[in-house]
């Protein structure tokens, strides 16, 4: 008996490979991942990723800086707008123009709004991946009052073009800012009814505590940022370390996490909605009035009612939408805080009007990228709390 | 900025071959070789301290010797900049990789090596990454048509996706906008000639000439 226990000890057991996704509802769209598991145990996790790939950095090579706007929409699409923010910094940073006080106001606004609206669909479905069904029905439809907001201020619920290179499209319109204000009143309700339905769950937290840690020196080595880095304990926030627009005339605080876990995650995503919305209020009472854009044809359209009078704003918009501006040769790496991290764009100019290279760093690719050693020696169950906690969107990542 | 770059330079040493700034921004240029001792330096020198690889690409020139540009984005949490560093290289020569100075490099490589073809020594794991399976070709190349060469659809007789050759119902166009219309005078666009010289039919007016002669000529001909 004993021989016969020593022989089967000896022998060697094969990892098992198993195939996570492309089709699975906690994959969180369309990641294949390849995982090696000892029995529930993962062992070695490979993402496969790309399957949404459709080569956005390829497309805005062929198109005008003005065509270039709406693919950034199609990133991330939970949180269009601060990729659109990106963009519209780079290009007016290579133009060398700034944008009027109003129109920085109302980006910064609805940057907010929109990080918001990522925050609650992030911990809603990882609440739903862990098991909790309730969070997500409360949750979606605070998100679908916050998409209104979308709506009536650029006319499209998801895929915005509402920030241009020199301000933003049009002004809000009458009324926006009282709905909005009123808005962020009854915000912090729906906070406590999520924060109660999950900040002391015994199942939440028996499921995302102590898993997945990373470390302070990892989370730096391996490009985290967002709320992933913070909840590692590195205190770091494009937004008050390298202001852009108004962020820094806005009084705010930095939630910051001390275990690097997935709990630590939820926790920092949490405190970063209340102090986007102290953001919002404070833009709500600040905003001057002005105009939202930059007055130069050159670069942003004449208004609507100057074309039917004059000659010289036709042609101009005339120009604009067909052959666009002309951005001066140079380059730049401009990077903002996006919901998910420091979403960067590297853009080329040939002194065209078109962009010679248009890099786009995203977020999620970074944090996938560390799956592989933050789901080792996890269980399969696990692996879905990570990647749940990562805030994972494919637009961004397969690009 | 400019005190920045001296101290780039000056902890680089000699393998910086070029520097400039460029709207607000420091950007170095090293030799291909010297890549991972210069990203140690700047991860690990006091004065630099860029903790975090935050971008790596490609960028092509097709009209270059050496048409690849390798370009690394760095930022120090702790001193609060960012330091750009470029690498130039061709379709053969391999970069060293930098995976084992920053291990968030290990995707963007692949990435790099997936759009443009551009190959790293000694990376652990060179597999494209965003195309699809057994994809030929790098398509963020400037010579790789923005259509693709082969389009995929779902075969009903072999139950099963299958490729084929691109078929455009309408050619691709590329429409060229350019006109002298800011900044770009010297530019002979066609149609141009038509408001120049005309051989028969309506006199036209002959743009090159001075005023004088037109009115030199009108009055010959009248």
């Amino acid at each position: 008996m004993a021989e016969a226990l020593k022989k089967q000890d000896q022998r060697e057991i094969k990892p098992y490979t198993m195939n996570f996704g492309p089709q699975h509802p906690a994959a969180h769209g369309v990641l294949r991942l390849v995982l090696e598991m000892d029995g529930e145990v993962v062992e070695r996790a490979d993402p496969h990723i790309g399957l949404l790939h459709r080569g956005t950095e390829k497309l805005i090579e062929y198109k005008t800086y003005t065509q270039a706007t709406p693919y950034f929409d199609r990133l991330d699409y939970v949180a269009p707008m601060n990729q659109e923010h990106a963009f519209a910094l780079g290009v007016e940073k290579l133009l060398g123009i700034t944008v009027p006080e109003r129109g920085q106001y109302i980006r910064v606004l609805f940057s907010e709004l929109t990080r918001i609206l990522n925050h609650i669909l992030n911990i809603t479905t990882f609440a739903l991946d862990v098991g909790a069904i309730t969070p997500a029905l409360w949750g979606f439809e605070e998100r679908e009052k916050g998409m209104e907001f979308y709506d009536r201020v650029c006319g499209a619920r998801l895929h915005a073009n509402y920030f241009r290179p020199g301000g933003v499209a049009f002004d809000m319109p009458a009324g926006l800012a009282d709905d909005m204000w009123e808005w962020t009143e009854r915000f912090p309700k729906v906070w406590d009814d999520l924060s109660t339905l999950l900040t002391e769950n015994r199942i939440f937290k028996q499921r995302t505590v102590d898993i997945g840690t990373t470390s302070k020196e990892d989370a730096l080595a391996y490009a985290y940022t967002g709320p992933m880095l913070r909840a590692s304990g590195v205190a770091w926030d494009l937004r008050k370390s390298q202001p852009y627009d108004v962020y820094d005339k806005m009084d705010f605080d930095i939630p910051v996490g001390k275990t690097g876990d997935c709990y630590a995650r939820y926790l920092c995503r949490m405190e970063e909605m209340k102090e986007s919305l102290k953001i919002m209020r404070q833009c709500l009472t600040q905003m001057p009035g002005g105009s939202v854009r930059v007055n130069d044809y050159k670069v942003s359209p004449p208004p609507r009612a100057e074309m039917k009078r004059s000659m010289e704003a036709l042609i101009h918009h005339f120009k604009l939408y067909t052959e666009g501006y002309h951005v001066p040769a140079g380059e730049t790496y401009t990077a903002v805080e996006a919901p998910k991290g420091e979403f960067g764009v590297y853009l080329v100019s040939d002194g065209s009007n078109k962009p010679y290279r248009c890099r786009i760093r995203a977020p999620g690719v970074m944090h996938l990228q560390a799956l592989d050693f933050q789901s080792r020696g996890h269980m399969l169950a696990d692996t879905v709390s990570i990647i749940g906690s990562m805030d994972i969107v494919f637009g961004e990542i397969d690009r | 900025m400019e005190a920045l770059l001296e101290t780039v330079k000056s902890t680089l040493g000699m393998s910086v071959t070029e520097s400039a700034i460029i709207a607000n921004e420091v950007i170095v240029a090293v030799p291909a070789a010297k890549i991972v001792e210069a990203l140690t330096t700047l991860r690990d020198h006091q004065s630099t301290k860029c903790e975090q690889l935050a971008d790596l690409c490609g960028v092509d020139y097709p009209e270059r010797p050496q048409r690849f540009e390798v370009v690394y984005n760095l930022l120090s949490l702790k001193h609060n900049h960012r330091i750009r560093v470029k690498v130039l290289t061709d379709e053969q020569t391999p970069v060293p990789s930098v995976v084992g100075v920053y291990p968030a490099a290990n995707w963007l490589e692949r990435e790099a090596w997936d759009l443009y073809g551009i190959m790293f020594s000694g990376h652990p794991d060179l597999r494209r990454i965003l195309t699809d399976y057994g994809f030929d070709g790098h398509p963020l190349r400037k010579d790789f048509p923005m259509t693709g060469y082969v389009e995929l659809r779902y075969d009903e007789a072999l139950k099963r996706v299958v490729y084929e050759p691109v078929q455009l119902t309408q050619d691709y166009r590329n429409f060229d906008y350019m006109s002298p219309w800011e900044a770009m005078t010297d530019v002979q666009l066609p149609g141009d000639e038509k408001a120049m010289k005309q051989k028969s039919g309506y006199r036209g007016v002959d743009r090159t000439e001075g005023l004088e002669d037109v009115i030199k000529k009108e009055a010959g001909h009248g």
